[in-house]
This record gives C-alpha cells, structure tokens and sequence, in this order.
C-alpha cells in the first residue's frame, strides 16, 4: 500500500485530498475561503484545458466560451424559467456538450494557428452574442443567479461551498487521471507526438480530437455553472478572451501534460493579482513581465521543471 | 442606394488598410520565426501615443512620426532579444503565451508611461470631408490608403530586391538551408521584429486622427490583424493585405447592411467558414508535414 | 524623582495612545484599470485626495480615515472578491465604490448580507430601484438623463427620434430606459443603432439613421471614445439634425477627442462642468468650484463628473458619521437615508426610505458645446 501511495498518480491524488482537507486551517476569513473557492473552480477548468492542450497537443483560445456558456444557461433556466438548480445544471452541461461536438467536429480539422484563430473566433462570437441578447441575458451587466438547492436545502456561505467545490476537484482531477491512462489516453497522447504516425497505428485522430474537445468543454461549462450558483451573479466578462487567455495561462505556467500542473497553475495565477494589489500600478507590469519570465525561463511550466529535479519520479504526472 | 454602399465600401475599406498592415507584421514575424506576436497591437498603440506625446510638447508632425517609429522597432528589438531568442525551441503555446505576456507588460507600461484616457491626432491635412459620388471621406482616409499603398510596394520592393529582405525570405522558407548559405539568421529574426513593430506603428499612427489613441487600443487591433492574417493565410503577405481589406469590408457592410451590434460576429463566423472549406486561409500555400 | 517622571511619562504615553483610537476605514473597488478606467481613474484620485485632506484637517470625530482602494478593473467577479475582503478583511466601516453597474449589482448582496452601508458610484437606476436597505448611489441615474434629454428635444419641437448606442452596460442600460420613457414625453424612437466597443466607425450606422426621413434628433447613449466617433462621424456625413449626447461624456476629454464636430452637441451633466458659468446665487456653486480647483490644482487635468461623484459619496458618508455621532454601520446607514439638503457636486440630495439617491431633475442641466466649451441651456 505504501508503493501505491508513492505512485505519482495515487500519491498526488492523496496529496492532493490532503491539501483540500488540511487547507481550511490557513483560512482566517471568507475572504480567504473564497479566492479558495474561486482557486478550486478556475482549477477545475483548467484540469479539464489541459487535457485538450497539455495531452492531446491541441490548443483553445476560446475556452472561456464554454465556461460562460454553461454559466449563462444554468443561470437563464434558473432565473428566468424557474428550473431546480441540478437540473439546470445538468442541462447547461449536457447541451455545451452537444455544441462542443457540433463545433468540434469541423474545427479540429485545423492546426496549430489556424485552430487557434477558430478557437479564437468561436470564443469571441459566443461573448459577443451573450452580451448583446440581454433581454435574456441581462446584457454587459449581467444578471443575477438563484443559489444552488439540493432537495430543498440551500448550498450557500463560503465554508460549505469550500468543501463542495474541494470534494469535486479532487473527483476531476481522478477523472482527468483516468482519462490520461485509459486507451483514450494513450491516443490522445500518441497523436500529439505524431498525428500520422498515430493514424498510421490505427487511430482515428479526428473522433479522439473531437472527444478531448468535449470532455474538456464539458469541464469549462460545469465549473462554469458552479461558480455562476456560487457567486449569484454572472457577467460576460467571465466569456471574454481575456479569460480564454487567462485559462491558457494557467495550464501552461503549471505545466503541460501534468494534471497537478494545471491545479497548481490555476493556484497561483487566481491567488497572484490578489497578493499584486500591494503593487497598485504596477499590477500589470508585474504580471506581465511575471509570465513572461517563467516562461522563458521554465518553458515545461512550474510542476514539470519542478518534477524533472526528482529524477527518480517521473515528471509527467 | 449605391451612395450607402460606397460609403459603406469606403469605410470598410480604411479599417481594412489598418487591419493590412497589423496582419503584414504578423506575417512577417511568423515567416522568419513561426512565433505569433500576440503583442503586435501593442506597436500600433506606442506608434499613436507616442506620436499624440511628442506632438504635444512641440514637435513637428513628422520628427513625431519618425520618433515613434523608430521608438516602436526598438521596442520590437528588444522584445526579440530578451523574450523570444531567449525561448527558443519552446512549444507553439509556450510562444504565445510569452508574446502575450509581453503584451500585458507593454500595456502596464503604458499606462505608467502615458495615461489611462484617450488621444486625438491632429489630422495630417485638415478635417473638411471630401465628397465622392454622394459618400463622404476623411482626408485621413485618404492618407491610410495611400500610404498602405506605399508601403505594400516598398515592402514587395524590399523583399524581392534588397539583400535583407531577400534573407528575410530565404529563412521562412528554410532556416537551415538560409544558415547554410551564410545568412545569419539572428541577424534576419532581429531585422523582422523590428520591421513589424515599425509597420505596427505607422499603422498607429495613420489611424490615430480617426479612432483616437489610448492604452489599450491595441488589444482589439491586434486581435483582428491576427485574424486577418489567418484569413489571408499565414505567412503570405499579400493574402494579409488582402486578408486585412476583406476583414475591413465583411465589417463594414454587415454593420450597414445586416445588424451593426453583430457585425463581428458576422466577420469571423465567415473566418470561420473560409477556414473549413480552406484550411490554410485565403492565399496560404497547403504546407506539407514531413512525417 | 527621576522614576517619576519616567513613570509619568509613560503614563502619559499609554494614555495617549488609548485616545489614538483605531482610524476609521472606508473601503473601495474601482474600475482604475480596464475599459472603465474613465470613470475609476478620477475616482480614486478624488478618494485619495480628500481622505488627505480630511485626515490632515483633523479626521472625523477626531479619528483618522484610512482608505482601502482595489482596482477592480471593471470585473464584476473581480468587484466581488474585493468587496469580501474590504468586509471580512480590512473590516472597512463603509464602502464607496462601484465605477460601473455591473460591479455594483455584484456586490450588492454582499454589502446587504454583511450590513455595510455601500455607496455607488454607478449609473442605473436598476441600484436603486427596489431600494435596498444598505444601498445607496450619488450619480445621476439613465433614467434622468433621458427624461432631460426628451424635455429639452421636445422644447425644440423634435418628436421623433433616432437612437444609437454602444454595447458596454451603460449604453445598454441608458438605452433600455430611454426607450421605455420616450413615450411620458410624446417622443417616438424610430431608429436604433449600435455600434461594438472598439469600433472605429460608426458611418455605416449613421448613414442608416440619416436615410431615415422621420428622424428629427439624434441620441447618442454612448460612454468611452464611442460617441467622439458618432459625434466626428455625424458631422462627416454631414447630418444636420441635433445631436444629443449622454453624461456618460460629460468631460473635457470628449470636446478634446470630437474637436470641431462637437459644436452644437448638447447633453445633461453636472453643474460641476460649468461651475464657472453658474450664477453666484446658484447654491452648488460653491461646492463645485471649491472641488474643481482643488482636483485641477493637484491633479493638473480637467475635472471630470466621475470624480465628482466620489467626492460626493465620500463627503456623504463624512457627513452620515458625524450625523450619527459614531462610524457605528447600521447607525451611518440610518443618518444617510436621513441626509437632507445636502449640497454636492452632483446636486442637491435629499435622500429617504424610498429614494437613495436623492437627486431630481434639476440636479441635471442641460449644456451646449460652444466653441469647444460648455454652455448652459436656459
């Protein structure tokens, strides 16, 4: 048992549980609790991100997209047509799923800049439509958002919401490991090092790219309805590119391929402008020059550059 | 009718000039580095703003826009040299996320170096509206067009005849092949980036007396430059100048003639569609993945 | 003798510092950076100078202000997080802030949820309309401007109207409320345009407005650069119509950006604008000329109506916490909705259990740009 628990994967996972469980100890206030919260649903996104572009190579600027789609329509069903919050939920999750596959399947055909420009493209024209429909929508304000019910109890305040959103990371991130080690896994990962060597063993890349596409869609939208019940409010700036290109960010600071990497990322790009406030005006510049430097000096991201100093563990999980 | 279209034509016309040369630099940034320079947009801001500065303690318009100019290709060498050289042989993503970074510096930096508010130029030559067959024109739109003009021939003059410009496409065809050769291709990524940022500016600066000028302008512009330059196809600097006038006029006609408040929406869903059926944009050349 | 005097000194100097007492906290979220940095900008510059200049006349019953300003960038979640730390964390007394609606409604639970008397700096009518026991706002609402606008339109003989407008929340917002209030004024929409947030021209949807022959006025909702556009656009396509714009523009910057075109513009505003046109009798003049050359002074850039309002929210909570005697919350809330007659840079204020905002009508006047300055309508 002591083996397993120092396998990277259950041993990270364990970590991982521990770190969700021992963590509240730190938290002096809601404040903490919730960049906390805001850390576990940004980290769900991004486990979801990185397996489209850490393991299968692909990229996506217009991630936010999803995320505020599945917002919106958990936030629309519930506001305005009076639907139980889970089932709203569900739906939201169920019908990005459904449009990521319809979008997915012409796009995916693209490479490299060219997917990035669609990807891009396809972000944009989803904020741009929920910003300007806002009789339903509530338009560049935004609207407000019932609180998540479960059988008639209301999940609200910060301490519960922490346990529920830490309880569902640790779930995404044994999903998202899973995935990895599963025979879709193993495509995923054979056609980002070569997509016709991958084809030529028998894959078909297209179904295995649409999939990822999906799945990680269908990470973005859940988190994407959480955070709308959580907070009670959603604008569009959650949609925007400047999102997208905060996803982006955290996945790769973290580290491609790396499931913990994009936990991580997600911790210290949410906690980052926080601590930055200090800098008032600097803030951007601190930022910017922030991630330009790690990654021109730990271009992997944090975990892997990290890992690869422990040769005895392998540095991609 | 035909009075609206051509004023319809004519204004997506200009935005398109501007979108030409933001695509032309990142085509020529990517032909010598397969890096796209997210913080291209970041040019055409320093290039107004810097002009808008100077302008304002007196110099002559045109000292002004040498300044900037010539302040934007330093600042594009040196995003060169200590931010991309430095990463080389990092992953397609890598990449990007270094160039936006630098975008959200240069960004901050303006906001330090100049303010938060916008700018106006003055025009270059007046701002009475010139009437063409019942639409009207800026001057300044004038002035885009023209010296778009210009400079698509300088530049097909700089690279088909100059000895840089010809290494400059020596290495987007082959680096290796153009280091073989003797071309020093540090040399050439160094001569690119500058040359784009230059291109940014003027850009910049061109557009400054219509849109105004302020920190974040750049952000958008790039953006759509981007856009224009994957429509046209990548790398192709003739399919960015024409990327960037069709992106120009898909926007102007969609607001005239469909609905103002959807009309980005209407440009890249098209983007989009051209991209299925034409993987590689407008003129791009089909490339071949060596296996 | 010498343990004495030591003893007393020390006596003297724990007594002292008792008396120090903890310095009262005002908390603040802005939109200093982001595309509403034309409102946030001069917003916390106003903050932070009369925080300075109270804490150096004395403070507030004696104790110091301290202030507490995150930028929230015009992010509604960014807003949120910020506000929970001004409450759980800084454990500020009382809240002024919220450049835009969207950061406004945002934290508006929070600020009721926890009891903080929060005071907006944003525009909607949306803030305070259902009052909200611990909300309250200094800034005009749309609403008022568009009744300002039709009043005046309709005094000039216009009753048909063509709108365009932008994308961002206020635009949407002035637009909404224009166009459910047009018809208490016998005014009739019969055009509405928009444009996107970084467009660059706005000539196509001009030229849609002028081919309209009902079209007897134009309304711009518009805030940001977007109106110096339409205003330089209308004036290309050479329209001849009045042109009206919103206080969303209510700036120098704006003449500066239109330039020419701007002549003849009219729009609701302030009368800190034209403080140097008001009548000595003017009971705001005062105020308003007091605070524009004190921000012109340190800040050496024209006054803007955004940074009035902070003034007024921040000068409004003073006068709240030294009504109530205390910075007690629920104490300064109650002395706010009870703040009668006070004179701000904004107008007159006169708030109560159904109105917190305070302001009528004629807070608002109504100017024209004359050879690149403003006018007052009469």
């Amino acid at each position: 048992m002591l083996a397993r628990l120092a396998s990277p994967r259950t041993g990270g996972l364990a970590a991982l549980a521990l770190v969700v469980l021992l963590l509240p100890l730190a938290l002096r206030n809601n404040y903490y609790y919730e960049v906390a919260i805001l850390v576990g649903l940004n980290a769900i996104v991004c486990v979801g991100l990185n397996l489209l572009i850490g393991y299968a190579g692909q990229i996506s600027l217009g991630h936010a997209g999803f995320f505020g789609l599945g917002a919106y329509a958990s936030a629309i069903l519930t506001a305005r047509y009076g639907w139980p919050p889970l089932a709203a939920m569900a739906a939201a999750t169920g019908g990005v799923a459904v449009l990521a596959y319809l979008i997915g399947r012409p796009i995916l055909v693209l490479r490299g800049h060219y997917l990035a420009m669609a990807t891009l493209g396809m972000g944009i024209i989803i904020s741009i439509v929920i910003a300007n429909e806002d009789r339903l929508t509530g338009g560049p304000d935004g609207m407000a958002v019932p609180p998540l019910s479960l059988l008639g109890y209301r999940l609200a305040g910060e301490r519960l919401w922490y346990w529920v959103v830490g309880a569902l990371l640790v779930f995404a991130v044994w999903l998202a490991q899973n995935l990895v080690e599963s025979p879709h896994g193993r495509a995923l990962r054979a056609l980002h090092t070569s997509e016709i060597g991958a084809e030529v063993a028998g894959i078909d890349s297209a179904r295995h790219k649409v999939r990822v596409f999906v799945i990680s869609a269908v990470y973005a939208a859940f988190a994407g309805s959480l955070t709308a019940h959580y907070a009670g409010f959603i604008t569009p700036t959650k949609v925007t590119f400047f999102h997208s290109i905060e996803l982006v960010t955290m996945v790769v600071f973290g580290g491609m391929a790396s499931t913990f990497g994009a936990v991580v990322g997600a911790a210290v790009l949410t906690t980052l402008p926080q601590a930055l406030t200090l800098f008032e005006e600097y803030e951007m510049v601190v930022f910017g020059a922030v991630m330009m430097l790690t990654m021109i000096f730990m271009p992997k991201g944090l975990v892997p550059t990290i890992a690869a100093r422990f040769p005895n563990r392998r540095a991609n999980e | 009718m035909s009075a609206q279209f051509l004023q319809f034509f004519l204004a997506g016309l200009t935005i398109g000039a501007i979108y030409a040369l933001v695509a032309l630099g990142f085509s020529i940034i990517y032909n010598a580095s397969h890096v796209i320079n997210f913080a291209q947009g970041e040019f055409v801001m320093i290039g107004g703003m810097t002009t808008v500065s100077l302008t304002a303690i007196g110099w002559p318009l045109p000292f002004a826009i040498a300044a900037a100019v010539l302040a934007a290709a330093a600042i594009g060498l040196a995003l060169e040299k200590f931010a991309v050289e430095p990463a080389r042989g990092a992953s397609v993503v890598t990449l990007i996320i270094i160039t936006i970074g630098a975008s959200i510096l240069l960004r901050g930096l303006a906001t330090l170096v100049w303010d938060k508010k916008f700018h106006a130029l003055k025009p270059f030559s007046g701002d009475a509206p010139i009437g063409i067959g019942g639409a009207t024109v800026l001057p300044q739109s004038l002035w885009v067009l023209g010296m778009t003009l210009v400079i698509v021939l300088l530049l097909t003059w700089f690279f088909g005849r100059t000895l840089l410009g010809k290494a400059l496409l020596a290495t987007s065809h082959n680096r290796l092949a153009a280091q073989l050769v003797g071309i020093n291709v540090r040399t050439v990524l160094l001569a690119a980036f500058g040359l784009s940022a230059a291109l940014g500016a003027i850009a910049g600066i061109l557009v400054a007396p219509i849109t105004f000028t302020a920190w974040d302008i750049g952000v958008m512009l790039g953006l759509k430059g981007f856009a224009a330059a994957i429509l046209g196809g990548l790398g192709s600097g003739p399919g960015a100048v024409l990327g960037g006038l069709v992106l120009g006029l898909l926007e102007a006609m969609g607001a005239g003639y469909l609905s103002s408040a959807y009309k980005d929406v209407i440009a890249f869903v098209i983007i989009l569609a051209v991209l299925v059926f034409r993987p590689s944009g407008l003129l791009g050349t089909r490339s071949t993945d060596r296996v | 003798m010498v343990l004495r005097s030591v003893l007393t000194a020390f006596a003297a100097l724990w007594l002292g510092t008792l008396q120090a007492q903890e310095p009262i906290r005002i908390g603040s979220f802005l939109a200093v950076t982001g595309p509403a940095a034309f409102l946030g900008d001069p917003e916390q510059k106003t903050l932070e100078l009369y925080v300075e200049k109270l804490n150096s006349a004395g403070g507030v019953l004696g104790r110091k202000l301290q202030l507490f300003a995150y930028d929230s960038a015009g992010d509604a979640e960014k807003a949120r997080t910020f506000a929970k730390r001004l409450i759980e964390q800084d454990k500020v007394d009382v809240i002024v802030g919220g450049s835009t609606t969207g950061e406004t409604m945002a934290v508006v639970p929070l600020a009721e949820q926890a009891g903080v008397p929060f005071i907006s700096l944003a525009g909607a009518v949306v803030i305070i309309e259902p009052v909200k026991k611990w909300v309250f706002k200094t800034p005009h609402t749309d609403r008022m401007a568009c009744d300002k606008i039709f009043v005046d339109m309709k005094a000039r003989g216009v009753s048909r109207v063509g709108l365009i407008s932008g994308a961002g929340g206020f635009d949407k917002s002035m637009r909404a409320e224009c166009l459910k209030v047009s018809k208490n004024h016998g005014v009739e929409v019969v055009a509405d345009e928009s444009y996107g947030p970084a467009d660059t021209d706005m000539t196509p949807q001009l030229t849609k407005i002028r081919q309209n022959p009902q079209v007897q006025a134009v309304l711009n909702a518009g805030f940001g650069q977007g109106p110096a556009i339409v205003t330089k656009n209308f004036k290309q396509i050479g329209m001849i119509v009045p042109l009206y714009q919103s206080h969303g523009v209510a700036s120098k910057e704006f003449i500066k950006l239109a330039g020419e075109a701007a002549e003849g513009v009219r729009l609701p505003a302030a009368a800190l604008l034209v403080s140097d046109k008001l009548a000595d009798s003017d009971p705001q003049k005062i105020v308003v000329a007091r605070y524009r050359s004190e921000y012109e002074a340190r800040f050496k850039s024209d006054v803007s109506t955004f940074g009035g309002h902070a003034y007024d929210g921040l000068m409004l909570a003073v006068e709240a916490m030294k009504k109530a005697g205390s910075a007690d919350k629920a104490r300064v809330r109650d002395a706010l909705e009870n703040v009668k007659g006070y004179i701000g840079t904004g107008g007159i204020v006169n708030m109560s259990a159904t109105d917190h905002m305070g302001l009528d009508l004629s807070a608002f006047r109504m100017l024209e740009i004359r050879k690149g300055d403003w006018t007052l309508v009469k």
